[in-house]
């Protein structure tokens, strides 16, 4: 109950912030809260696998990249539909989070870290050596992802698009680990050796979670490149993974409000303090190595005690 | 051609071996500590900056080294002093987390004192010239001395570690950190100088490298991530993989840049060979890790649990 209540207050302020921040004249931050939900929505993804999984992958700003690639090519080509961009989007995400997965968790721990880390940056490398895409300086795109009645446009409109999306994210995730699968999945991280005593081969199931978690990303991916207007393989660098992972761990892992909280508290911090300062880096990164150390259950955990 | 061939092979090596002496620290840390430190590209860069710093202050070069040397293995310490002890019985992903947040401070602390724009480094000018391998065949004498410190470094390290008290006691600290404790070694000292000294060796490749590549903030990582696909290649916690690994990296990549472009375009047509081919050439180590994985998940020299 009070997690409901905590869901529809947060809910109701998130659809009151395009009213109020464009009557105060300040249509900035509505850029800024939906940046912040697409990215949670990457976070999201990432904790299905991170949190409820186990799995530590160090590169899902893969699937950002995929995603925003998806509707920048299909535009260069000319093709605006919104929903062959979504579409080609997640099935692609999901091709390539099929492929890396397939060899990556055939592996654990550290070797699991640098394998993913390792694929992303090659993908990183392949979008700065395509020159017909813009190479290292990136794109802008011709036009935003068409749909019919809605204008991505409309930073409004766009706006409540995310936040929709966002709130099925999270509900999806929700079913998901609740359902007989997630069962499966959080019971191959608590303990793998007694999950395969009871029948259960961890393989199949870190695998399509894997490529559920890329799918996802890769809508989130979509999301940001309409979002930027511009495509850059920056998306896919290895400080974006590091930003979500962080965004996961802060809010709390294996919690269902845990890595949007993450993702508010992370970007508003730095928004905060890039305003303050350029080098807000300096700032930032010791900040990080407090977090980890101290606080360690993540901002869910002050709540109430994360899940699984 | 066939001194083309020559030149990039040695070339090759020379990328190899500063992989090497970026892995062995890395792979040391991460065997004997079981400690991810994504940091380690930041203590590269900190050798590379402290010795163009120190070198134009004393105007010595082998002055500005020893002081580079000296302050990465300092600052080395500090690091394991005051954030990693913290985190020794922690999981890999909150080493992960926390040297993540190590990384942001060093490369923003570098762009403060030294300003975002990449540094001139120079070696020094008794190293400026070319050796003359064969007939028609010139290298150039700074890469030449990279390739022969980086092995002088690996017998050393190797020598270290299987001939020595300390590289006993270093040995007996990855298998049994508690047995080793309780016969009396100060532990946490010795952890303290096996991080200073991959610390230092860290520094040692970065310091190289400077005239080199570009001395910039992130320089570290752009390394970081080929030292990771040489540590996966290799083994961790292997030395004698990390030599290995670092060799086989090295040599594939700059060969694969060098003449992966005009071997595709004999196959396929011209055009599309020039922009295959460099798409192609930049994956080729990653290509080459996941084909190793496939076919012995714990890379080729499995060191022992751990």
């Amino acid at each position: 109950m009070k997690r409901l209540i905590g869901w529809v207050v947060g809910v109701a302020l998130l659809i009151a912030v395009p009213p109020l921040m464009l009557a105060l004249g300040q249509p900035f931050y509505v850029d800024l809260v939906r940046r912040i939900m697409i990215l949670a929505i990457a976070a999201v993804s990432l904790n299905l696998i991170l949190g409820y999984g186990g799995m530590v992958s160090f590169g899902h700003a893969a699937y950002i990249g995929i995603g925003a690639y998806a509707v920048g090519v299909l535009g260069f080509y000319g093709v605006f539909s919104g929903w062959l961009h979504f579409l080609v989007a997640i099935a692609a995400s999901a091709v390539v989070a099929l492929a890396i997965g397939a060899v990556s968790i055939r592996t654990s721990g550290v070797y699991f870290i640098m394998i993913t880390l390792a694929f992303t940056q090659m993908l990183y490398y392949l979008g700065i050596s395509v020159a017909e895409f813009g190479g290292d300086d990136g794109m802008r795109l011709k036009r935003r992802s068409a749909f019919p009645l809605l204008d991505l446009n409309d930073p409004v409109q766009f706006y409540y698009l995310v936040l929709a999306l966002m709130l099925v994210a999270v509900y999806l995730t929700y079913r998901i680990v609740n359902s007989r699968f997630g069962m499966v999945l959080r019971a191959t991280r608590s303990n793998e050796a007694r999950s395969r005593a009871i029948g259960f081969s961890p393989y199949p199931y870190r695998l399509v979670a894997f490529v559920i978690a890329g799918a996802m990303c890769g809508l989130a991916g979509a999301l940001y490149g309409n979002h930027t207007n511009y495509i850059t393989p920056g998306l896919m660098s290895w400080q974006q993974s590091g930003d979500i992972m962080f965004m996961v761990i802060l809010g709390g892992m294996a919690s269902t409000a845990g890595p949007v909280l993450g993702a508010f508290v992370l970007l508003l911090l730095e928004d905060l303090l890039s305003g303050w300062t350029e080098h807000w880096q300096v700032i930032l990164g010791p900040l990080l190595v407090l977090s980890v150390i101290f606080f360690r259950r993540g901002l869910a955990g002050i709540f109430y005690k994360p899940d699984a | 051609m066939t001194a083309l061939v020559f030149e990039q092979t040695l070339n090759g090596l020379q990328l190899g071996v500063m992989l090497f002496l970026m892995a062995a620290g890395l792979t040391l840390v991460l065997g004997i500590m079981n400690i991810v430190n994504l940091a380690h590209g930041s203590l590269y860069m900190v050798g590379a900056y402290l010795t163009v710093a120190a070198f134009r202050w004393t105007g010595s070069y082998l002055l500005g080294v020893a002081l580079g040397l000296a302050g990465t293995l300092v600052v080395g310490m500090i690091v394991e002093i005051v954030v990693l002890r913290a985190l020794y019985a922690r999981d890999h992903l909150d080493q992960v987390l926390a040297t993540f947040g190590l990384i942001l401070f060093f490369n923003e602390l570098v762009a403060i004192i030294w300003g975002r724009a990449a540094l001139f480094a120079s070696g020094p000018s008794w190293l400026a010239g070319h050796i003359e391998l064969f007939t028609g065949s010139r290298y150039p004498l700074y890469r030449a001395a990279i390739i022969v410190v980086g092995l002088v470094v690996a017998v050393l390290l190797w020598y270290v570690v299987t001939r020595t008290r300390l590289g006993m006691l270093i040995r007996a600290g990855a298998s049994n950190r508690t047995m080793v404790a309780a016969l009396g070694v100060n532990i946490r000292l010795l952890y303290t100088l096996v991080f200073g000294f991959a610390a230092a060796l860290a520094g040692l490749a970065g310091l190289m490298a400077g005239p080199i590549y570009n001395v910039q903030p992130g320089m570290g990582e752009l390394i970081l991530i080929q030292v990771f696909v040489v540590i996966v290649i290799g083994g961790i916690g292997s030395v004698r993989g990390a030599l290995v690994g670092a060799i086989i990296v090295g040599i594939v990549d700059t060969l694969g840049r060098a003449f992966l472009k005009p071997l595709l375009g004999t196959l396929i047509s011209p055009p599309a060979a020039e922009s295959a081919g460099p798409a192609l050439a930049s994956m080729l180590i990653y290509l080459l890790m996941a084909a190793v994985l496939a076919f012995r998940p714990q890379g080729l020299f499995p060191a022992r649990g751990g």
